[in-house]
């Protein structure tokens, strides 16, 4: 199958072989599970159970609330404990909502929706529904219910289900693992999504520094003719979807425009396992596979994890840290996000968790720019970071926005390739949280003015249908005292 | 507890790279023509360029002192001593010690300091240094001496050395000649035609070698351009720049000189002397005053190919890699604005691209 050229891009330290050849072990049951309401892009579940419930495995605690959301159930049988404000795993250590659970160690099964007898037999909005029940969200990272995006063939001439296998970054292993050792359940999911998309074609596009991987895949596929296992080139951020899609169809998706309108929709690996748990088995989404890596931590290994683990139970089971860490990162180097510690949960979108040293941040002092222009080089999105944070630094962020800062998906290649260290995505996150602000605020007194100017119509109309009424009643008192004055004159009302 | 620093976006790696290695690479580039150059001329050559690099360091340092920065971490950059080396390499061999002093308060106080230091600077320190040097000492900046090799019958002893720079020893007449662009071009302006003083220069091997009399940096071609190609293998500098420079330069020369080669060199001759190399390969490619973008490199290479060989072979000066090279740093910023490459997803103009069969 021919690729196509992507532009930019890096060719990151992938340390990768730290975990690459670890099997993919189960997590102990932990005392205690911290299950976040939010653990998806959305509005946050509602829970449905209450401090001192027993509740056994794949009960669900958390409904999905609103449109864009995703439900939480219980990953082993056990007792609430709380509902309480726990820390979250995000960078501001800020708390939210969290329900806990104490497993009773018994593991007991909530009986199941029975699993679909023939799913090809289904209606696409039969698996949806079974898919949302099951609260799955992409497992990739950006946690977008998968329900909503197997819908997207209603409104969309569909022909194409990318299966996302390229893992990009650096140390993750995760999907890698998943690949090789659950091949047949990664196919079957994606089939069933195929199916529930309306898409003939399936694509498995994986990056060709996992041959195992592809070869596994290769063979899972191998009985059906329209799924095809794909190598890509090595070259970050290739699992971004709009670079993935590019690679593999040739197509660029056009800016503020989904893949969907070029046919194409891209799921992660972990995802399409996940769809055939719940569609095969009726087995909501309880546990999800993380590569724990890193120098500081003692062994590096693939855990398939209980959701609601706390991160210091998943370190501790990889023998602890052996020093301290100058990051801790949930997610991959060039875009997770920071952890200020340990005490947070593993949430559906934690696919790494990385304890790492000084040396491999690779930290230095910030040196003047000398506009070597490998940022420009190198950006996958064709942008100008440069140019973007001299207005940026200046606090000109309409000047940024008009140089694409909007279209920057912080893929990181350019803080990683700049000889001054400068933490250019640091200053795109800085612009575009600003800028998602004022276009709220904007936004937000948008709808006042129109309330407002709804309320003064309403009032003048009110005032003016009072007059009316008023100057009709003078006018009837008036006829009627003219009336009763001359009765004789009715012409003249 | 706080166990890790979150005051930071991802991503947390980074490249093995850093501006003094950038710096440092570039000056082991041109390390080999540079020791081809302190052999060719002798003593005299290596003092000035010790005294050029020494000097551009102090006045790097005091700049920095005066400004409350930190003088040994930005001093260790590198860029002063690149600088420096850059324009030791652009001056004439045996120019006396005050040639270098004076270059350097040019190129690091006026050209590189007031406008703000490392990165900030408009005009590449080093040509600033080069032409006001030219224009304010024009016969010390066009004295070229003659390749006098050490350890050789030529070779100078090291009191005669001293003498030269510090002292007033040397009688330039005796010892100097014209370059080989500064010879065409004054045969050209007593009526002898390029085709026949051309026969009066060294051949075009020679010159490639370097054995002709010249500037510190352009005498040695052959081992500047290794230089860029190691530059252009580690990736410190792409081809867009010097391949747009020298082709512009070739081209013109090779079709003026088609129409009328009593007038025009030919387009061998524009790229073997001089300091097409040194320019194309070290000094247009200075990041801070060229443009970021691949495009931009083009267009600004093109610029200043043209402008190189327009000054050459019209203006007054028989070398015009300096004043082109410093117009077209003027014009970075516009070429900047001009020369931004496609977003993805977008038109040139940035308005979103249009999904395939939607009217």
């Amino acid at each position: 199958m021919k690729i196509f050229p992507v532009r930019g891009g890096i060719h990151p330290d992938y340390r990768k072989e730290l975990t690459s050849e670890k099997a993919i072990v189960p997590m102990p049951l932990p005392r205690k599970l911290y299950l976040p309401l939010q653990q998806h892009i959305g509005a946050p579940a509602e829970p449905v159970v209450k401090s001192g419930d027993m509740v056994k495995k794949g009960q669900l605690l958390a409904r999905a609330q609103g449109a864009v959301s995703a439900s939480t159930h219980a990953p082993t049988s056990g007792r609430i404990a709380d509902v309480a404000m726990v820390t979250a795993p995000h960078p501001s250590g800020l708390p939210q909502l969290t329900i806990m659970l104490e497993p009773d160690g018994k593991d007991e099964w909530a009986e199941l929706p029975q699993p679909l007898a023939d799913p090809f037999a289904a209606s696409s909005q039969e698996i949806r529904e079974r898919v949302a029940a099951a609260g799955i969200v992409g497992l990739g990272g950006a946690t977008f219910p998968s329900a909503i995006k197997l819908n997207l063939g209603s409104q969309n001439k569909l022909e194409t289900l990318l299966i996302n296998g390229a893992e990009c970054e650096p140390y993750l292993t995760c999907d890698d693992r998943v690949m090789r050792e659950y091949a047949a359940e990664v196919i079957d999911g994606a089939r069933i999504m195929a199916h529930a998309l309306g898409t003939a074609k399936i694509v498995v596009g994986i990056e060709e520094n996992k041959p195992q991987a592809m070869a596994a895949m290769s063979q899972a596929a191998s009985a059906f003719p329209n799924i095809s296992v794909v190598g890509v080139p090595v070259q970050y951020p290739m699992g971004s979807e709009r670079h993935l899609t590019q690679a593999i169809t040739g197509l660029e998706t056009p800016a503020k425009k989904l893949t969907a309108e070029l046919g194409v929709v891209v799921h992660n690996v972990g995802t399409a396992r996940a769809v055939h748990h719940a569609i095969r088995f009726g087995r909501p989404l309880l546990s999800r596979v993380v590569t724990v890596s890193g120098g500081a931590v003692t062994e590096g290994k693939n855990i398939d994890v209980p959701l609601g683990t706390m991160v210091s139970d998943l370190v501790a089971f990889c023998g602890g840290l052996k020093e301290p860490p100058r990051r801790i990162v949930n997610g991959g180097p060039m875009m997770g996000q920071p952890l200020p510690s340990l005490e947070v949960p593993v949430v559906k979108g934690t696919s790494g968790i990385l304890a790492l040293t000084a040396d491999e941040v690779n930290e230095r002092d910030t040196q003047p720019c000398i506009r070597c222009g490998s940022c420009v080089t190198i950006c996958p999105c064709g942008l100008v970071p440069v140019e973007m944070a001299a207005f940026i630094r200046k606090d000109n962020l309409d000047g940024a926005a008009k140089l694409g800062v909007m279209d920057c998906f912080s893929c990181g290649s350019c803080s990683y390739v700049c000889p001054s260290h400068i933490p250019l995505v640091h200053f795109f996150n800085y612009a575009k949280g600003r800028l998602n602000e004022a276009e709220r605020d904007k936004r937000k007194l948008e709808r006042i003015k129109t309330l407002a100017e709804t309320r003064t119509t309403r009032l003048e109309q009110q005032a003016q249908a009072k007059k009316a009424a008023a100057a009709a009643a003078a006018a009837a008192r008036k006829a009627a005292a003219a009336a009763s004055e001359n009765p004789d004159n009715k012409a003249s009302v | 507890m706080t166990l890790a620093y979150t005051d930071k976006s991802a991503p947390f790696t980074h490249a093995p790279t850093s501006v003094q290695k950038t710096m440092t690479t570039v000056i082991l580039a041109l390390v080999p023509a540079t020791l081809f150059d302190a052999w060719l001329f002798g003593w005299p050559a290596i003092f000035m360029f010790l005294i050029t690099v020494g000097s551009c360091v102090v006045a790097e340092a005091l700049c920095l002192q005066a400004q409350d920065k930190p003088v040994g971490a930005t001093l260790s950059d590198g860029s002063a001593v690149l600088t420096g080396w850059l324009l030791a390499m652009s001056l004439p061999p045996w120019a006396p010690w005050w040639i270098g002093v004076i270059g350097s308060v040019f190129a690091i106080v006026l050209a590189k300091h007031l406008f703000g230091g490392l990165g900030q600077n408009v005009f590449n320190p080093a040509m600033v240094a080069r032409v006001a040097l030219l224009v304010s000492f024009p016969v010390k900046m066009t004295a070229w001496v003659t390749p006098h090799p050490l350890f050789s019958d030529k070779g100078l002893s090291f009191a005669d050395s001293l003498a030269i720079t510090f002292g007033h020893a040397f009688n330039v007449d005796t010892m100097t000649a014209a370059s080989a662009l500064g010879y065409v071009k004054t045969e050209l302006s007593r009526g002898v035609p390029v085709t026949e003083s051309v026969q009066n220069l060294p051949d075009l091997m020679d010159m490639a070698i370097g054995l002709h009399a010249g500037s510190f940096g352009e005498t040695s071609a052959i081992l500047i351009l290794a230089g860029g190609l190691v530059l252009l293998a580690r990736k410190i500098i792409s081809w867009h720049t010097p391949v747009a420079l020298m082709g512009t330069l070739f081209v013109m020369g090779t079709v003026f000189h088609l129409i009328n080669p009593d007038r025009f060199a030919d387009g061998t001759f524009h790229l073997m002397s001089g300091a097409t190399f040194l320019g194309a390969f070290f000094i247009a490619t200075d990041y801070v005053t060229s443009p970021v973008s691949k495009q931009g490199q083009i267009v600004y290479g093109v610029g200043c190919g043209l402008l190189a060989w327009i000054i050459r072979t019209f203006a007054g000066y028989p070398e015009g890699m300096a004043f082109a090279v410093l117009l077209m740093n003027a014009l970075t910023p516009i070429i900047d604005h001009n020369c931004r490459p496609r977003a993805f997803g977008r038109t040139r103009k940035g308005e979103p691209l249009e999904v395939k069969g939607e009217k």
